[in-house]
């Protein structure tokens, strides 16, 4: 399994993302500067990390969504690559319109660090296989703006066609229907606030992000 | 030629640092207020012949998000006639 990660300025996640990949998947992933171009061959995921991409600057992921790598991770995820986005991850993808709706200021203004109980919504996708549906986990989540917000119709289609993921079990954020992490239509690019790969070693305090990785290599 | 980009969330959104900002009003003993909505204010100097157009894409492709913010350009008045 071939994986990359991007790098931002700004990104502060992509080393822990780079240590579960290559914990589930034994291979070193390449680590793609935001300027380049072009992605390697081959590859079966990209990773957006966590972090402060441009300092947040204008809106949260805005200017890295804008960034040249970026046409190359659309094209990727229009044929069929996984595209997994944690924190700044999932503001860029919303930012892209590789998935529907923006990450907002949370609720209460205040920047969120603490450890976040996520019922598992959605335990068939590709990113949650090694789940059981309706499962509680425990991921760490820390953001500012992570309350998530989409129009009532796209919120009610993410419902019908089984998009979200992950919601909170109790709404830290503001996030709308709980919402921690949804999916694109054909479910291979995953958006979600929580930090999965902050959670894979005992020695994190848990382990409940592991099996996220792991359901990347059935 | 100097344009001012007044972004600005749209109706329904919840804006978070506007109840903030309301609350800190009525904690000051202001009690007239009854909403406050926060946005920002992007100012670009630009050449004199820009088209609208192409301000216009600018705000659709990077100065606003238009899932959740709406813009306004406003164009002042040209550089040599301001100085003046």
């Amino acid at each position: 399994m071939n994986s990359a990660v991007l790098v931002f300025p700004g990104s502060n996640c992509d080393r822990d993302m780079a240590v579960a990949l290559e914990t589930v998947t034994g291979k070193k992933p390449h680590m793609v500067w935001h300027g380049d171009s072009d992605l390697p061959d081959n590859l079966d995921i990209v990773a957006i990390p966590g972090g402060f991409s441009y300092g947040d600057y204008l809106r949260s992921g805005a200017m890295a969504s804008r960034s040249n790598i970026i046409d190359s991770v659309v094209q990727a995820a229009n044929k069929g690559v996984k595209v997994l986005g944690v924190c700044n991850g999932f503001q860029i993808l919303t930012e892209i319109g590789l998935l529907p709706g923006a990450l907002m200021r949370n609720e209460n203004i205040e920047f969120i660090c603490k450890d976040a109980a996520l019922t598992v919504d959605h335990a068939s996708s590709t990113f949650t296989s090694a789940y059981t549906k309706d499962e509680s986990i425990s991921i760490p989540v820390a953001h500012h703006d992570g309350n998530y917000f989409a129009d009532e119709a796209t919120l009610d289609s993410l419902e019908e066609e089984d998009r979200i993921a992950f919601r909170y079990t109790t709404n830290i954020n503001g996030s709308a229907r709980d919402i921690a992490g949804v999916l694109n239509v054909s479910g291979n690019v995953l958006g979600m606030m929580p930090h999965p790969e902050r959670a894979i070693d005992t020695k994190h305090g848990g382990t409940d992000g592991l099996r996220l990785f792991e359901s990347l290599m059935s | 030629m100097k344009i001012r980009i007044y972004v600005t969330l749209k109706n329904g959104v919840l804006d978070p640092q506007g109840k903030a900002i309301h609350h800190a009003l009525e904690s000051l003993d202001f009690n007239g207020v009854n909403d406050v909505r926060a946005g920002k204010l992007i100012e670009l100097d630009v050449d004199d012949n820009m088209a609208d157009a192409d301000i216009e894409k600018m705000c659709e492709k990077l100065l606003a998000n238009t899932v959740i913010e709406n813009f306004e350009i406003e164009k002042l008045a040209a550089k040599t006639t301001e100085e003046a």
